[in-house]
């Protein structure tokens, strides 16, 4: 990079100029923030704040009133307070293994995802609905919008389901994703990465987000990841390679526990 | 309050672009059972803070029947296993949920029934909206009124709230059982989002 370059600052240009050191710049500003609240006695955020400006497409979608909070104990039947249901119908045994849905294997380094889905108070919660979408080995999605030149794969289409067991329990059978370009800064590459959609037992529990394999060297560079400015709640979004996951002569084996947050009326009523 | 560690909360991610094959599925916005007298249509337009549509977000609804009462039935996304594929709904059960992604111009509708009161408060249904760019989900409500046109005189949130905001919350009626509801990320009528405690 040139000293001019380097020199200019990141708004005096096109926002589609803006370079890696530009985002580190904004993502160490963003860190620093969060670290300094911390310090002033904020309590720790588990969770990436919406205003988020090195993720550029954040800059128009988030709210700039404060949310509207609701005291679910005032309101006991307030219908955030139960949850969808899902059921037998709404699985079927093929949609665990996203290795198996074509008449082909798909390419890649075949894995299990597996794992406990708890509650705050670190109870499972049992027989709900896990979707996981995700690239091919390529870094290529099956989505029509994905330009990316890497390959597709006929026997990968990267989307999977599956209901928590007894115990909160789920697994998955894929192939592990490959990272991808991204066009938020130039050279934006996506760290290697599984998309999870959870429900609760209550609806306030909800949740979309994204787990990630250790040690990829993208972590730093990403401010998707970033944008969770916490470093305890980041490595919680990362699953554990375990080894006594991983089967012989077939496929490794990551460990990822998801812990949702929010109110729920099992918890209040057991918690009194 | 109990002795054990409660483990940490997982964080929230954005949704990201490519959702579109993965989460939206056949039937998806009809809750509503085939024929029934209480069907409503509910559809809008998500649009940014500088007032353009949204082409990318997904809203998933939750709410009652007319009674007021919380299916506990599964059912809304029913599979295939001949195929793989989406069976559908069976058009007979209610399960209250439903998922819509946004079409190129931001607008969605759903057909779900209408919410019924519970607990003497004025009837809605749970929104959660998810979207490229959007770091962390948003809940809100949709107020929609009874068939009579009443019932948002008496809820305490919307009590609680300027008119102005409040109105961000309300259900416009249309001819033919249909509320018109626009959600606004950010801006000066920006959408009433909660956050549950």
């Amino acid at each position: 990079m040139t000293e001019t370059t380097r020199t200019v600052p990141e708004q005096a240009r096109p926002a589609d100029e803006l370079t890696q050191a530009d985002i580190d710049r904004q993502m160490a500003r963003e860190r620093e923030a969060y670290e300094k609240r911390l310090a002033e006695g904020a309590e720790p955020s588990h969770h990436p704040r919406r205003e988020y400006a090195p993720y550029r497409s954040s800059a128009l979608r988030h709210p700039t009133q404060p949310p509207v909070v609701i005291d679910t104990r005032l309101d006991p039947e307030a219908v955030e307070l139960s949850s969808p249901a899902f059921g037998e119908t709404d699985v079927t045994e093929l949609d665990s293994d996203l290795t198996r849905q074509h008449q082909g294997e798909p390419l890649g380094e075949r894995i299990t995802v597996s794992g406990r889905l708890l509650d705050r108070e670190g109870r499972p919660v049992r027989g709900q609905l896990i979707e996981l979408w995700q690239a091919n080995a390529s870094g290529r999605y099956a989505h029509q919008r994905d330009q990316h030149p890497a390959p597709l794969d006929p026997h990968f289409t990267g989307v999977g389901r599956v209901l928590t067991g007894d115990d909160g329990s789920y697994r998955f059978t894929t192939i592990k994703p490959g990272a991808y370009p991204w066009r938020n800064h130039t050279n934006a590459w996506r760290p290697a990465h599984i998309h999870f959609s959870l429900f609760g037992s209550a609806f306030t529990q909800r949740l979309v987000t994204q787990m990630y394999f250790p040690g990829d060297p993208l972590f730093a560079y990403d401010p998707i990841l970033q944008s969770v400015t916490d470093e305890a709640a980041r490595a919680r979004l990362v699953a554990a390679y375990d080894h006594d996951l991983s089967r012989p002569e077939w496929s490794l084996g990551y460990h990822w526990d998801i812990v949702l947050d929010g109110p729920a009326a099992t918890w209040i009523e057991e918690g009194r | 309050m109990s002795s054990h560690t409660r483990p940490a909360p997982t964080p929230s991610h954005t949704v990201g672009p490519f959702y579109g094959y993965a989460l939206p599925f056949p039937g998806g916005p009809d809750a509503a059972p085939h024929a029934h007298p209480d069907t409503v249509t509910v559809h809008g337009r998500v649009l940014d803070g500088a007032g353009a549509p949204v082409p990318d977000a997904l809203l998933e609804f939750w709410g009652p029947d007319a009674e007021g009462r919380l299916p506990r039935r599964g059912g809304s996304l029913r599979r295939d296993p001949v195929t793989g594929g989406f069976l559908g709904r069976n058009g007979v059960d209610f399960t209250g949920f439903t998922r819509v992604a946004t079409d190129a111009d931001g607008h969605w509708a759903i057909r779900t029934l209408r919410p019924g009161a519970r607990d003497g408060r004025a009837p809605y249904l749970s929104v959660c909206v998810f979207a490229r760019g959007l770091t962390h989900h948003l809940f809100t409500r949709v107020y929609v009124p009874d068939a009579s046109g009443s019932g948002a005189e008496a809820d305490p949130l919307l009590a609680a709230l300027p008119a102005e905001r409040r109105a961000t919350l309300l259900a416009t009626p249309e001819p033919h059982a249909t509320y018109r509801f626009d959600l606004r990320l950010q801006g000066p009528d920006e959408t009433v989002f909660l956050e549950f405690s």
